[in-house]
């Protein structure tokens, strides 16, 4: 009993500033309960990632090895999770709510036959657990029963886990995949091309909204002060929606949900689904002509002015900053 | 080709949320109630691949007897029937996709499209565990969906790019926005609506498991960000920033 799996996501045997939150839930949570916190790792050759995810202060790492998990898919992936969960004795299974984690941990959860909790922003002592609803405007406190229990984690409410001195044994499992089954074929994955930070692991985040008008403008009046900054750079579905950036930068409610220690809103509004991606950032600075405009409301410092004169203007003064 | 669409009724997504004093729900009384616009989504691209392939467009609501409104809405937009499960009770999704599957098992439609996730309850579990359950191929947060003979491919927005699957059908896609732009219920489309079949069903009475083990305990509203403070220029921007804030 209490015992939890963290599925470990890692990217070709790195692992993501996001999975490390899950890592450190999980040791929380088992701490709470009563029970062991061992991290999985999914693979066809998984064992040097397992290796490295030994130092995070869980009690034991599985390397779990098929040909069938070398890419990652949702069917061949719960097949081989769900198994292990039973084999193991789990009550509580656990990842990040990163595009995998919420893709893959509801299929888990119905092959399990339990109910999940998605993006869990609290673990209580009394058992239940918190979760934003209505882009964060609604905090729900819920209560999972089952012997085997699900749940995703919000990457921005918990911090990282942090590597030791010392490293837990790790175990080579063969997954049982029912390769029959499997109907799923990966095809391809096209990345975003960029030298920056990703939005989940950037100390400073600059996105554009609407307001930045053109892709060009992205080019040559916010890059410059992303890279200034050696930001990461998001924006506002409106942004993404006018294809002024690829996709993946989109920050909010069904976007990246982000808390970095400075977000540097430019050109956005501030309509809720933004806001719900980002309002837990440490500091919040908004740069926006209309000095109504629902941003400088969740904003620390707000500057009620043209951004195509003021993001120059403050490109320049953080140059000057920096040869002081 | 056959294509089934889970909707569900959600607030509409301008409506300023409120949590009652007690913490049992939300306040309803000045909310309009609209088709999660996921689902919408999802509406559309069954209609245009039938409308490219020909075939039938099933909607299915599992909800009260007022989510008939938005069913008509969707029979407006163009689907061609729709399922009302009844029930009061509230569910967690391995329920709502139990009874789905279920259905699925009578309809045996080629494809099911869902929207990735419903703003309200924002939990997004739904399509992933109807594919489970009835052990099919998945792609969510699809943003292009191209059909081949009986072979389906299906661009995927994921963390850092664009992944690209395949699978033969049947088979689960959920929606991500940009997938396609939902049209709206035209005047004759509305009209038309009103004739079509729109049949209930008790959720009771399809023999599946439907006691909820997810349980909401209790609703709060989260904690106040207090911001609002203006600057006078950009240059005083970076100072502060710098001095005061200390993250640059
Ligand atoms: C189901 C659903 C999901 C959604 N999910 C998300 C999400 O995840 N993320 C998200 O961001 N949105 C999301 N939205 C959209 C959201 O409701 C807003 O439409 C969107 O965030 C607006 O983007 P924006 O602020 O860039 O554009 P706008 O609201 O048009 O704002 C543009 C701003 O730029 C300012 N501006 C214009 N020119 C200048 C200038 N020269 N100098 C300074 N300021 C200027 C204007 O004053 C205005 O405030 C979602 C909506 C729905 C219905």
């Amino acid at each position: 009993m209490g015992d939890v799996l963290i599925f470990a996501e890692h990217q070709g045997g790195h692992f993501p500033k996001a999975t490390l939150t899950a890592v450190h839930a999980g040791l929380d949570l088992a701490k709470k309960r009563g029970g062991k916190a061992i991290a999985v790792v999914a693979g066809d050759a998984p064992e040097a990632a397992a290796g490295e995810i030994a130092k995070y202060g869980v009690a034991k790492v599985i390397a779990l090895a098929h040909p069938a998990l070398k890419n990652y898919l949702a069917d061949a992936h719960a097949q081989a999770l769900a198994a292990l969960a039973k084999k193991e004795g789990a009550e509580f299974i656990i990842a990040t709510a990163t595009a995998m984690g919420k893709d893959l941990f509801p299929r888990l959860a119905a092959r399990l036959g339990a109910a999940m909790a998605s993006e869990i922003t609290a673990i209580n002592d009394d058992g239940t657990f918190v979760r934003p609803t209505y882009a964060g405007n609604v905090m729900a406190t819920v209560e999972i029963d089952g012997p085997i229990k699900v749940l995703t984690v919000r990457g921005t409410a918990f911090d990282a886990a942090k590597p030791g001195d010392s490293a837990a044994p790790v175990e080579k499992q063969n997954a049982e995949i029912d390769a029959g089954a499997l109907k799923m074929e990966f095809v391809s994955f096209n990345a975003t091309k960029s030298d920056r930070p990703q939005l989940t692991e950037a100390r400073i985040i600059v996105s554009g909204g609407r307001g930045l008008k053109a892709a060009e403008n992205f080019k040559t009046v916010l890059e410059p002060l992303v890279d200034e900054l050696g930001a990461a750079m998001g924006a506002s579905r409106a942004a993404v929606d006018a294809g002024f950036v690829p996709n993946d930068l989109q920050v909010g409610q069904t976007g990246k949900v982000v808390a970095p220690e400075l977000y540097i809103a430019v050109g956005i509004s501030g309509a809720i689904q933004h806001l719900a991606g980002m309002k837990d950032s440490k500091v919040i600075c908004a740069i926006n002509k209309d000095e109504e405009a629902p941003i400088f409301a969740v904003a620390d410092y707000g500057l009620v002015a043209d951004l195509f004169k003021a993001v120059p203007e403050m490109t320049e003064e953080i140059k000057k900053l920096k040869h002081s | 080709m056959k294509i089934l669409v889970p909707i569900k009724r959600v607030p509409d997504p301008a409506t300023t949320i409120r949590v009652l004093s007690d913490g049992s729900g939300i306040a309803t009384d000045n909310v309009k109630w609209v088709i999660n616009p996921f689902c919408e989504i999802a509406i559309e691209e069954a209609l245009r691949i039938k409308e490219k392939q020909t075939g039938e467009v099933v909607l299915i609501s599992v909800g009260q007897s007022t989510w008939q409104e938005q069913l008509r809405t969707g029979l407006a937009m163009g689907a061609d029937r729709a399922i009302l499960v009844k029930t009061d009770a509230a569910l967690d999704s391995l329920a709502i996709a139990r009874i789905i599957a279920k259905i699925a098992g009578d309809e045996k439609p080629e494809l099911i499209i869902l929207g990735k996730q419903a703003i309200d309850d924002d939990a997004n579990q739904v399509g992933q565990m109807v594919a489970e359950v009835l052990g099919w191929p998945q792609a969510t947060f699809a943003s292009k969906v191209d059909i081949t003979a009986d072979k389906i491919s299906v661009v995927r927005e994921v963390d850092g790019g664009l992944e690209t699957i395949a699978f033969k059908m049947p088979a689960v896609i959920t929606s991500d926005l940009r997938l396609n732009e939902p049209r709206y219920a035209s005047l004759p489309g509305i009209m038309k609506a009103r004739k079509k079949e729109l049949k209930e069903i008790a959720a009771d009475s399809l023999g599946v498991d439907l006691a909820p083990k997810l349980k909401i305990k209790t609703l709060a509203a989260p904690p106040k960000r207090q911001g609002g403070r203006k600057i006078a220029s950009a240059q005083e921007m970076v100072s502060l920033l710098h001095t005061e804030a200390k993250v640059i």
